[in-house]
């Protein structure tokens, strides 16, 4: 079983690595988390940022839930919101699409056009 | 919802909507009596005791975008369909409780599910709202606090990577300790 105390370990090991912390784009993930989105599996695809950010240490992007984003056909949905406020919508998302989007969009600011609202809804 | 701690994680948006800065959230588990109840207590706003009266309809929501509500109805008819139900207490800025029961031995009755994770995923994105859970099985129990983590982790945030990691490793061996054979889907 694990104890509290095992917390002061980890906050001396996290203190250290805070200072090296890079301010380079302030990105907001957005993930809907209303029944629709919970029931079509937006929190594998939560999980699955959380995981994939912290893999390639981007410290700065900061992943937070939504309620109903308004086309629950599409979930689950995430947005990507960059510093100057420009929103990137992907439908139907799937841990497996994250890392891609990760990868592409957050880490070289190139949007995955094929996981977008706009191509789905061609 | 295929388990129930995804509908867990779906009624603890409803307190995040209605403001809630405290969640306590608590799972008790009765062998000799066959029953597990979950129960969500708030301190948001509270619900209107007109819309309280139909609260179980889908057609009851206050949302403006649309006519339906799902979240409350899923979890009763889950509920039923293990010969529990579900009982909501609500007082207009105090706070709501909803309770629902399950029998344990039920063909029907969902399996936990991820339970750590639903916390971990809650946390990560409100870490200004004070989390509480409650594990018991009537004779063990287990707590978690984030008001403790949070003194413990003093300057560092609690949304860190591996404070999210121990949460969920802490919360796992709770879950294996106070239900571990006590609900047939998780192995002691």
């Amino acid at each position: 079983m694990k104890s509290l105390a095992e917390l002061e370990e980890i906050r001396k090991k996290t203190l250290e690595q805070i200072n090296l912390r890079t301010s380079n784009n302030g990105m907001r993930v957005v993930v809907g988390m209303a029944t629709c989105g919970i029931a079509a599996g937006a929190r594998p695809v939560m999980t699955a940022f959380i995981e994939e950010l912290n893999k390639r240490n981007l410290k700065d992007v900061t992943v937070t839930m939504t309620g109903c984003i308004g086309v629950c056909r599409l979930e689950p949905i995430v947005e990507i919101i960059d510093k100057d406020g420009n929103k990137t919508t992907y439908v139907k998302m799937t841990p497996e699409k994250v890392a891609r989007v990760v990868a592409e969009h957050i880490v070289n600011g190139r949007v995955c056009l094929d996981y977008t609202i706009g191509e789905a809804e061609k | 919802m295929k388990d129930l701690s995804l509908h867990l994680m779906d009624i603890v948006q409803n307190s995040i909507s209605a403001k809630a800065s405290k969640i306590c959230v608590s799972l008790s588990a009765d062998r000799q009596a066959d029953i597990l109840t979950m129960r969500i207590v708030d301190n948001g706003e509270g619900i209107e005791e007109s819309l309280l009266k139909n609260i179980t309809s889908p057609f009851t929501t206050t949302r403006k975008t649309r006519k339906v509500g799902l979240g409350i109805s899923f979890l009763k008819a889950s509920s039923n369909m293990a010969e529990g139900d579900i009982e909501i207490y609500s007082k207009r800025f105090e706070g709501t409780t909803v309770e629902a029961t399950f029998k344990i031995s039920h063909i029907d009755r969902l399996p936990l599910g991820d339970l750590a994770e639903t916390m971990v995923t809650l946390i990560m994105a409100n870490p200004d709202i004070e989390f509480e859970l409650d594990l018991d099985n009537n004779k063990d129990c287990f707590r978690f606090r984030t008001v403790e983590v949070k003194e413990q982790l003093k300057d560092i945030p609690i949304t860190q990577y591996e404070v999210l990691n121990w949460i969920r490793e802490y919360i796992n061996g709770g879950i294996k300790i106070i239900f571990g054979g006590v609900l047939n889907e998780i192995i002691s």
